[in-house]
């Protein structure tokens, strides 16, 4: 156990002036910046330049706040690239039967109601909105006949809802903030990390970083900070997820006293490729069911049907006729079984899989060339509606998907939980520290429906860019405080020190994937997570001994000892989390607690670290909802 | 398992030299794969620009046995394997470790070229209406993922190093883009002929041979854009036109 406490002793650090020499400290604070690091003064910072941190740096730019914007990678390569299906937003312009509160409704039935109830509201009555902004920025839609925005359906939407370009939606959407951000003024910060946030007491007034051209360290002093890191798959083994995600945001704010939330709750995408094995895990999007794929077992059968789940009975068809109906957009057929909720998609996968129905590499089939039987033209149509995943088949396992069906298998894919944020502000506990899009929690509850992510990162990317900017305009500068910037510098070089003689971080990281996958994964039990959580701490200790070659320029080893400390910290959130909710609720499935439990849907889980550095968890209830919500989620149900 | 040999570019903007490095193949692997898996064997610190390894953020270009393309979506099945694959940075831009060039020139350029204006809204709730045929023109110049590959292969760029006269196909691909969208109604034609140099392009096609998202760069983007700066600038006809009605978008 004294690992434990040694490993956040270090990060909360107390006493690593020792090894900078005392003639530094006789040198007055801006002497020593000077010297030792590039410093930079902005208004409102923000860490994060996907789509949530675009946005909320776009909007408080246009409040007239000075920003810089930190991206981890080159500008424009966020992991919003990767989004394919589209954005959630209830414009009715293909089904006028479609509003708000329809989206609402979804949105809190997905998430089996343990969602911030207020910012699934805001988050309905503002996505239309920010997506006829993207367009008037220059975003190129798909149209519908009448020449609006196309919508497409999706799981867990009841009407066609998502806008799209074909199914490279992300990619459009960051181009389209990328490009109009460039004429806002911001000062954008290139392959820049974030190692630790700086505080004058409570609050966030900064952030020390390095670059990874030269490894240079960067000190930036900010009024306010917007976190828009993104996710932690990387700390699974078989993830979508791109190099980034290792939890960054979450790790910085939960260090810096701020509180995590439904930790427990990590969205495993039901449909990754799985063959060839380095391809294991790339997102095959949910648009080709919203086309009409379907998905079938070994035996040909499309095992969906089997099980319907009562939350959804009404809404999902019962034979495959009127599915098929439904993705031709008859309005009066009921939504595919292969369109219920990713948990549940993921799940019933995962039980063919286990029961020895699975196809020849491990997962099950995703047949869209099959719509050939039912029109026209299907080849040409599924090119042109799913490009990306023609090229993605094509080019990286040799099917041709008009041809012949896909093997598709769950894939670790987005973080509901994160940093627990007031839902009108996205200001979390911390002051001045403001978090928007997968970082932030609320939103999703136990379970996020697809295309709510990137109508997410724009309406809450909008608000904490707002509020961020509002709270630098009545606050003056915080002070840097000189011991906190050594100490950073002195762990983050730590590897160097160890170099040959210390650990693989490569290897670190490697351990840490596979444990996580197999012992906090899509099917949890209380033993398996217990024995993660000692390998958890194990590693914490180990990662302390990480030890890295070369100098500090570009240096990929070094990037990885330092991404190791993040990703451990979200993984004992995900693992303490999900040991307590003794019930299985949208993404989290305990073998041992397999019902829904009532006074567990009361209820997120609240992350805090103590005084003495230990993780600490707790309930927060959920508070009642005003009565005209309430009303909507009744009526819908 | 069968191994092959990686020859791969070490180095900085002070010098460096290729080394081999060994390491296993499995079925379906990319040369990002064994790029990473080179890492943690053993060159921990070699550089190597990478994100979605999925062919959707194009970070990870390279010169790999010579040709400009993208390490994640390179299989080494399509590679001839009984001799070394060289695998060594881009040429177009300076050098800043190993595999990783200096890109930030790509940015500039962009921020000089002017911005999407969209005509006034066309219904009262402040929203367009336009065709499914009028977003197709343009969607294929969407589809760039700022891989820098065509600007590496381009001779104008590679070899001349006309970056201060010419801005180099991604971004003729970008002004196609902007200058057939349906709603713009900026005129960028006066700098296309002079800042950003389109005349230089001696339409070669390199770029578009090395396009990974099999943009028609030159037929679509470069060739209409030379043609409406010859119509603006060099049309007898047109010109006397415009000496009686002056000002077009």
């Amino acid at each position: 156990m004294s690992g434990f406490v040694r490993w956040e002793f270090l990060r909360i650090g107390e006493s690593f002036d020792k090894a900078k020499g005392k003639e530094q400290k006789a040198t007055g604070l801006e002497n020593f910046l000077m010297a030792q690091y590039e410093k930079f003064e902005h208004d409102v910072l923000v860490i994060g330049a996907g789509g949530a941190g675009l946005r909320a740096a776009i909007e408080a730019s246009a409040a007239g706040v000075s920003v810089g914007l930190i991206c981890k990678s080159l500008l424009g390569k966020a992991h919003t690239v990767m989004a394919e299906g589209g954005i959630a937003a209830a414009l009715a312009n293909v089904d006028d039967r479609d509003n708000w509160k329809v989206h609402f409704a979804d949105t809190m039935r997905g998430g089996q109601y343990l969602n911030n109830w207020r910012m699934a509201e805001l988050h309905a009555k503002e996505a239309p909105a920010r997506v006829n902004e993207l367009e008037a920025w220059g975003a190129l839609f798909d149209r519908t006949n009448d020449g609006r925005i196309l919508q497409r359906n999706f799981g867990g939407h009841k009407y066609p809802r998502l806008a799209h370009v074909g199914d490279r939606t992300g990619l459009e959407m960051i181009r389209t903030l990328q490009d109009h951000g460039i004429h806002q003024g911001l000062d954008v910060h290139m392959e820049c990390t974030v190692v630790t946030l700086l505080q004058d007491g409570d609050r966030v007034v900064g952030a020390f970083a390095y670059d990874r051209e030269r490894g240079r360290f960067k000190i930036f002093h900010a009024k306010a900070v917007v976190l828009a890191t993104g996710g932690v798959g990387r700390a699974y083994k078989i993830t979508s997820n791109s190099w980034e995600y290792t939890g960054d945001g979450l790790a910085l704010a939960y260090h810096a006293g701020a509180e995590l939330m439904d930790m427990e709750f990590l969205q495993f995408h039901p449909t990754g490729m799985v063959w060839p094995p380095s391809v294991r895990g790339i997102l095959v999007t949910e648009g080709v069911r919203g086309e009409g794929g379907v998905l079938r077992n070994k035996e040909g059968r499309r095992f969906m049907f089997d099980d319907i789940p009562e939350l959804y009975r009404n809404q999902t068809a019962d034979n495959e006729e009127e599915g098929w109906r439904y993705c031709q957009g008859d309005k009066n057929a009921r939504r595919p079984a292969e369109l219920l909720t990713r948990d549940h998609v993921a799940r019933c996968i995962v039980r063919e899989i286990k029961e020895g129905r699975g196809s020849p590499h491990g997962g099950v089939f995703l047949d869209i060339s099959w719509i050939k039987e039912r029109i026209p033209h299907a080849a040409e149509h599924i090119k042109k509606k799913l490009p990306s995943m023609y090229h993605q088949f094509m080019a990286l396992a040799g099917i041709d998907i008009t041809k012949e069906p896909m093997e598709v298998g769950p894939t670790t894919h987005y973080m509901m939980g994160g940093i627990r944020v007031d839902a009108d502000s996205q200001m979390s506990n911390v002051p001045g520290l403001f978090a928007a899009g997968e970082c932030a929690a609320g939103l999703h509850g136990s379970n996020r429906l697809g295309g709510n992510s990137l109508s997410d990162l724009l309406v809450f990317g909008k608000r904490a860019g707002e509020f961020a900017a509002q709270f630098a305009k009545t606050h003056g500068a915080g002070k840097l405080d000189e011991r906190q910037i050594e100490r950073a510098a002195t762990l983050a070089l730590a590897p160097f020190e160890k170099s040959n003689s210390g650990e693989n971080p490569y290897k670190l990281q490697d351990e840490l994937q596979d444990f996580m996958q197999d012992l906090v994964g899509i099917v949890r039990k209380q033993n398996e997570m217990e024995r993660a959580m000692e390998l958890i701490h194990q590693l914490k200790e180990r990662a302390l001994k990480a030890g890295v070659t070369g100098n500090r320029e570009y240096n990929s080893g070094w990037h990885t000892a330092l991404d190791l400390f993040n990703m451990l910290t979200v993984s004992e959130a995900i693992t303490l989390a999900a040991l307590e909710r003794q019930e299985s609720r949208g993404a989290h499935f305990r073998e041992d607690f397999q019902g829904k439990d009532k006074s567990w849907g009361q209820a997120n889980l609240v992350l805090r670290k103590g005084a003495s550095g230990e993780m600490q968890i707790s309930r927060a209830p959920i508070p009642p909802m005003s009565p005209e919500l309430e009303k909507i989620v009744e009526e819908m149900k | 398992m069968p191994t092959a040999t990686f020859k791969i570019w070490r180095g900085n903007v002070h010098g460096g030299k290729f080394e081999d490095y060994q390491t296993e193949i499995s079925e379906g692997m990319v040369v990002l794969d064994a790029m990473h898996q080179i890492q943690a064997e053993s060159a921990g610190d070699l550089a190597v620009r990478w994100n979605c390894k999925a062919g959707k953020c194009g970070s990870c270009s390279a010169e790999v046995n010579g040709m400009p393309k993208l390490m994640c979506m390179t299989r080494l099945s399509d590679l001839p394997l009984d001799r070394p694959v060289t695998v060594e940075p881009m040429k177009a831009f300076p050098l800043i470790k190993d595999l990783v060039t200096d890109v930030s020139w790509n940015y500039r350029v962009k921020q000089k070229i002017k911005k999407f204006k969209p005509r006034s809204p066309d219904a009262a709730d402040g929203t367009w209406r336009f065709t499914q045929e009028d977003a197709d023109r343009v969607q294929e110049f969407r589809k760039c993922i700022e891989c820098y590959l065509c600007q590496d292969v381009c001779h104008v760029l590679r070899e001349h190093h006309l970056h201060d006269e010419f801005i180099g196909p991604r971004f003729f691909v970008h002004l196609a883009g902007l200058e057939m969208h349906p709603l713009d109604t900026e005129n960028r034609l006066e700098e296309l002929k002079t800042a950003q140099g389109i005349g230089y392009c001696n339409i070669t096609k390199c770029c578009t041979k090395v396009c990974p998202e099999s943009i028609t760069i030159t037929d679509n983007a470069i060739i209409p854009l030379k043609e409406r700066v010859v119509d603006e600038f060099y049309d007898p006809l047109l010109k006397l036109f415009r000496i009686f009605k002056p000002g077009r978008k």
